[in-house]
């Protein structure tokens, strides 16, 4: 757990500081060292000249708030939808949750594509259809802990007192639903870096001279033998993803100890 | 409840959804800010005003959006999932065409990584905290979180490269000739036809890719199996096999994986839909003449049509996949076939 946050605190620090840290520009050509290995540029040049250890620095500033976004905002849709449908129920809850089903009925990626290919492919579309994606999950999981927690007495003593309904689902109940909500969002950061990555990837995310990680992996395709190329921005991103995906197990196993 | 009235509920269950998907896929079609005649149509047919008006009406466009709905799942039933503007086919001739490609290597993807995801599941749950336990539980974790693409350019340096184990990427080599077409798998193809080089450039082409996408799975698998595992070997049940003085391998894949079954095999139904994302950012990687790089394509290219096309084919099978496994779980359960 230890090790997992360190490594998140060292990219988190060197995407915040990168025009600190950083020896070049980001977007800065020089023609003359095209695909230089490793060694007078710390991890070489990629296929226009341009300084890949600054350009992996600058990219942390595109790909890690770009997943934390998503989670953000999916996380609070799909928690609003999801407290609403368990806790009045009825037609709602079978509304609400027949539209959730549907977009889960897709597997990830294919639908981002799809939202992005008709929004169009930059940064901000891909953001806004990676959170169509994700809130589903969300809703999923709050309907259910809030049938759970809403039959305990505690919410009928409140309902008693006279309190309206607005009050026990955002005092009584939704604080008992919150930490196995966090703990998802904590398992999911990893993907959402991914998946946007991946979109990137696919040339649906940001645009080609940017520095955001997946795009500077998708230069491996045809510059596979240069490995430097991809291998820092890949790496960059695997150890930023295990490190987020074992910080999440570590507190699943803390919330729910029978995983253990 | 008899077999045939279980599928018949699950079935019934998987319509309305696979009515919406074609509602999701029509509603994100007409979100394009773009005129849709403009977004379908190549520049070089635009100005002829007849195709323009046949198109219209193919596609109902001068009618109310509910009518457009229904003249578009019209379309859909009788195959008609429009016309891609880059290669200029039928979409549906063309899903055909990559379809057998992306089949063949999520089969293959699919196997790998669930015969090693439970393999490794159950040596986990087995010797539970050991150090065999930490090893399985890190190429879990590796396998989940290091980008497919990333896995696939770096398997390609070392495997195909540096050490030259396996063939690059494509289907076939250039010079390999191709099966007589049975089946578009060209493993069974050859297969058949006993073509046994054929057969050899198709297994070393397939085994990089294959794998790929099977680390994923493997991750997801293990995990769930050693959690299942690990349920299953503390109940009652599991002391009373070892007091009757049962093998110990007998305890464990009898009693033990046949009643851990259950939740390993809706995380295989689960990543199968992983598996179809996975499919599209390797198979561009790989060259591999599939939906995926299809897809990857045609986004590509801003073919609309195609993406739509894709989409659609992908999420009905993935509700098939998953109707596939709610169908296991009657098999798997006796409880439920009783219910």
């Amino acid at each position: 757990m230890l090790v997992g946050v360190s490594i998140v605190i060292v990219w988190l620090l060197g995407a915040f500081f990168a025009p600190q840290i950083a020896p070049y520009q980001p977007l800065a050509q020089n023609v003359s060292a095209r695909l230089q290995p490793p060694g007078a540029y710390l991890w070489g040049t990629d296929e226009l000249g341009r300084d890949i250890f600054s350009r992996v620095l600058y990219g942390g500033r595109i790909t890690i708030p770009a997943g934390f976004l998503v989670i953000a905002v999916g996380a609070t849709i799909g928690t609003i939808v999801g407290a609403i449908a368990g806790f009045v129920g009825g037609v709602w809850d079978e509304l609400l949750m027949r539209i959730t089903e549907l977009f889960m009925a897709f597997p990830t990626i294919i639908l981002a594509m799809a939202i992005t290919a008709a929004l169009g492919a930059d940064i901000r579309n891909a953001i806004i259809a990676l959170v169509i994606v994700w809130w589903p999950s969300y809703a999923r999981l709050v309907r259910g802990l809030v049938l759970k927690v809403k039959r305990n007495e505690y919410v009928e003593a409140t309902r008693c007192m006279g309190a309206s309904g607005f009050y026990i689902l955002t005092r009584t109940v939704m604080p008992n639903c919150l930490a196995p909500t966090l703990v998802l969002t904590t398992l999911d950061i990893g993907n959402a870096i991914l998946t946007f990555a991946g979109l990137s990837f696919l040339g649906l995310g940001a645009d080609p001279t940017s520095p955001e990680w997946g795009r500077m992996i998708a230069v491996g395709i045809d510059y596979f033998d240069q490995s430097w190329t991809w291998l820092f921005p890949g790496m960059a991103m695997a150890t930023l993803v295990i490190a987020s995906n074992f910080i999440g197990d570590s507190l699943r196993d803390i919330f729910d100890p029978r995983m253990r | 409840m008899p077999i045939y009235l279980f599928i018949f509920r699950r079935v019934l269950v998987t319509i309305p959804l696979l009515i919406g998907i074609t509602l999701v896929s029509f509603l994100i079609a007409n979100a394009i800010p773009a005129d849709p005649i403009n977004a379908n149509l190549p520049q070089s047919q635009l100005n002829n005003a007849e195709l323009v008006a046949a198109f219209r009406a193919e596609w109902g466009l001068d009618k109310p959006p509910i009518e457009q709905y229904f003249t578009y799942l019209n379309n859909l039933l009788h195959g008609n999932l429009g016309r891609s503007i880059k290669t200029r086919q039928p979409i549906a001739e063309d899903i055909a065409r990559f379809l057998p490609a992306t089949i063949e290597l999520a089969t293959v993807a699919t196997v790998l990584g669930v015969a090693m995801g439970i393999a490794f599941g159950i040596i986990s749950a087995v010797w539970h905290n050991r150090p065999i336990d930490y090893l399985v539980r890190i190429l879990g974790l590796i396998g989940v979180s290091v980008p497919v693409f990333v896995l696939a350019l770096i398997g390609l340096t070392v495997f195909h490269a540096q050490l030259g184990w396996v063939a690059g990427p494509g289907r076939l080599g250039a010079r390999t000739p191709e099966p007589p077409f049975f089946t578009g798998m060209l493993i069974l193809d050859s297969l058949v036809s006993g073509q046994w080089n054929t057969l050899g450039d198709a297994v070393s082409r397939i085994i990089m890719p294959s794998m790929v996408l099977a680390l994923y799975i493997t991750g997801l698998i293990s995990r769930i199996t050693r959690a299942s595992m690990l349920d299953v070997l503390s109940a009652d049940y599991m002391r009373t096999a070892r007091a009757k003085g049962l093998r110990e391998r007998v305890i464990v894949l009898k009693h033990g994986l046949s009643n851990a079954l259950i939740p390993i095999v809706t995380v295989i139904g689960l990543s199968y839909g992983t598996l179809l994302s996975g499919a599209v950012l390797t198979e561009s990687i790989f060259a591999w003449p599939g939906i995926g790089r299809y897809m990857f394509r045609a986004s590509t290219s801003q073919d609309f049509p195609a993406i739509m096309g894709v989409s659609l084919l992908i999420g009905v099978i993935y509700v098939v996949v998953n109707l596939i496994v709610d169908i296991l779980y009657y098999f798997l359960d006796p409880r439920i076939r009783a219910a």
